[in-house]
């Protein structure tokens, strides 16, 4: 029975550390759907790209792993510029479903774009990073870094967003998109920089997985509902709620996954998720 | 003209396979008119606005469940079509009804149904025991003394397949038909412009929701079944999850989902353009079909929002418009 509980200790920690992974990858969707409105499907494989990024220019071209993750960070926010400016922008007046539609076109061709310019085969960075011990339990260190990253990423949003002049300007756009205007606020650039910042969060998020998992091209597909229902459940465009959603998660799937196979806990997570949608369709912290 | 037009069409593809035409254009032509029948199914609510991401679910219940029900417990898959009817029904009740009634609608609506989806596509792998996982499963074959299994409802013959899957295109408009002439396509389109407004006036939001949801899982669960018994082989990946229910909101987007011929020409369209750039480009270049395909739904959606054949109608309708408007006081 002890060592019983040790594993499951260990799950919940893991679960805990998960979270962390998670709950990055929600605060950038979050800021875009906060601010713009928009949900973008394709998320995940920007994060894709992010990691092929990491890759091609640690890997192949030989740069340092530091200067791979800053190059990463940079091309994705450049990509959520441009998907912004040439994909959302021309659809921001029609129906509000077309703007989901349109960013699940960019899925597939992402998807398939990496298919024909990498191939299917799986990739790796081939950084290892160091087991953590804990008395009798294990834990991943790149998830543990993974974790503070998160953490301090969501700090730094946090801070850029309350102290900063750009930060309150997001903010009162993201209240009354009709207003701002009026009050000599460019909504446009509002949506640029927001879109870059969730494009700089989606190459972090790149930067942590890409040393824990094998990269190709339909890896989005594995962590981007996920990452949509954390949203939801959080309450779309409220980066507490997503914050916190995400730690719920993770710990059906962690836990889930330790008690039955790794697959019931991802079906758990979202059959609790259906379910929370029917108690609080708003989400856990959405207003009325 | 463009009733005879529409009529010419379906003759003209009655009698396609009498033609001395191969195999292969054959099985394409058995596979579009099966995949317009599913976007069919998906078009039915779609175009009143309830957008769900979720139908891959139900294509995948109607794949699996006859395939399971043949191979563990040796039932016809005449008597495993009307069982995953009734799972897809009560799939669709169950995950519908708290939506409409707690007014789930817009996006929440899609990443809820996504998560249907998904669920699915998980419960298929992590039953791996029974469902072969993510390396799909046949159905076992009950050829080995006859040609064809009428019960097992198994048919080597491609030209049976194809007037099945005719009669499924047909029956999937004539539903189209009936749901576009009914007073519940009016009043859910008055809904899904101004729900609350429309409640006022006492329409049964939910329940006329809940109807069109219904008819459009069903139509989506027969073809997972055909799909499943014509393909004679099911995988996880190819009948559920996130993957499949975009194909099918595109497919029908791409043609024109407000117009009854739409998830047709959308079909052909998505088919033709997969197998001519093969043809063309060879079986070397992985991928390249179908990022064209991305970029063209993306250009679709931005451009041409109400797809090939309704940007076409509304254009011959507006060079019509003059004329006939010159000609009424006359």
């Amino acid at each position: 029975m002890p060592i019983f509980d040790i594993f499951l200790l260990e799950a919940i920690i893991n679960g805990l550390l998960l979270g962390g992974i998670l709950a990055l990858l929600a605060l950038g969707l979050n800021l875009i759907f906060g601010v713009i409105d928009v949900v973008w499907i394709c998320y995940a494989e920007m994060i894709m790209i992010g990691m092929y990024t990491v890759y091609y220019t640690h890997n192949v071209y030989g740069w340092p792993l530091w200067l791979a993750f800053i190059a990463a960070v940079a091309l994705v926010a450049v990509m959520g510029v441009i998907l912004h400016q040439f994909v959302i922008r021309p659809v921001l007046a029609a129906e509000p479903i077309n703007q989901l539609l349109v960013t699940g076109g960019v899925l597939f061709f992402l998807q398939a774009a990496a298919t024909l310019a990498f191939g299917v085969e799986f990739r790796n960075i081939g950084v290892q990073l160091p087991q953590l011990q804990l008395g009798e339990m294990y834990f991943s260190f790149s998830r543990l870094v993974a974790f503070l990253v998160a953490l301090a990423g969501m700090i730094g949003v946090y801070l850029f967003l309350k102290k900063t002049f750009l930060g309150t300007a997001i903010r009162a756009i993201s209240q009354d998109r009709a207003i701002m205007p009026l009050m000599g606020v460019n909504p446009n650039r509002i949506f640029l920089t927001t879109s870059a910042l969730g494009g700089g969060l989606a190459g972090l998020a790149a930067c942590l997985l890409v040393l824990q998992y094998d990269i190709h091209p339909a890896i989005g597909l594995s962590f981007g509902p996920i990452t949509f229902m954390v949203c939801v459940l959080g309450g779309l465009g409220n980066m507490v709620g997503g914050f916190i959603a995400a730690f719920i998660f993770a710990q059906f799937i962690s836990v889930g996954g330790f008690f039955l196979h790794s697959e019931w806990g991802y079906v758990l997570a979202f059959l609790f998720f259906i379910g929370v949608m029917f108690w609080r369709p708003q989400g856990i912290l959405g207003g009325k | 003209m463009a009733a005879n037009l529409r009529w010419i069409v379906i003759v003209a593809l009655a009698l396609a396979p009498l033609s001395a035409m191969g195999n292969y254009p054959l099985h394409l032509l058995i596979l579009c008119l099966l995949w317009v029948f599913a976007y069919t199914g998906w078009a039915i609510m779609g175009r009143l606005g309830l957008v769900s991401l979720g139908h891959g679910a139900f294509f995948g219940i109607g794949a699996y469940v006859v395939v399971m029900a043949w191979n563990h417990w040796g039932l016809s898959p005449w008597m495993g079509l009307p069982l995953a009817l009734a799972v897809a029904a009560l799939i669709a009740f169950l995950i519908g009804y708290p939506c409409f009634r707690f007014k789930i609608v817009g996006h929440y609506f899609a990443l809820v149904t996504l998560a249907l989806s998904e669920v699915t596509r998980l419960i298929i792998v992590a039953l791996r025991d029974q469902t072969g996982g993510s390396l799909g499963v046949t159905p076992t074959t009950a050829l080995q003394q006859a040609d064809y299994s009428l019960w097992a409802m198994q048919f080597p013959s491609k030209l049976v397949w194809f007037y099945v899957v005719f009669a499924c295109w047909l029956a999937g408009l004539w539903i189209w038909t009936r749901v576009d002439r009914s007073m519940a396509r009016l009043a859910l389109q008055a809904i899904s412009q101004e729900e609350d407004a429309a409640a006022s006036v006492g329409m049964s939001v939910t329940r006329l929701k809940l109807g069109i949801t219904m008819i459009s899982a069903l139509v989506t669960c027969a073809a997972g079944v055909l799909y499943a018994q014509y393909q004679q082989y099911v995988n996880p990946e190819t009948v559920s999850g996130i993957g499949i229910s975009l194909q099918m909101v595109f497919g029908a987007i791409a043609g024109g989902m407000f117009v009854r011929f739409g998830p047709t020409v959308g079909a052909a369209f998505t088919l033709l353009l997969a197998e001519g750039l093969r043809l063309a480009l060879g079986h070397d270049i992985h991928g390249l079909d179908t990022t064209l395909y991305g970029l063209m739904l993306v250009l679709f959606i931005i451009f041409l929002p109400k797809g090939i054949l309704g940007a076409a109608e509304e254009a011959l309708e507006k060079r019509a418009a003059p004329t006939t408007r010159a000609a009424a006081p006359s």
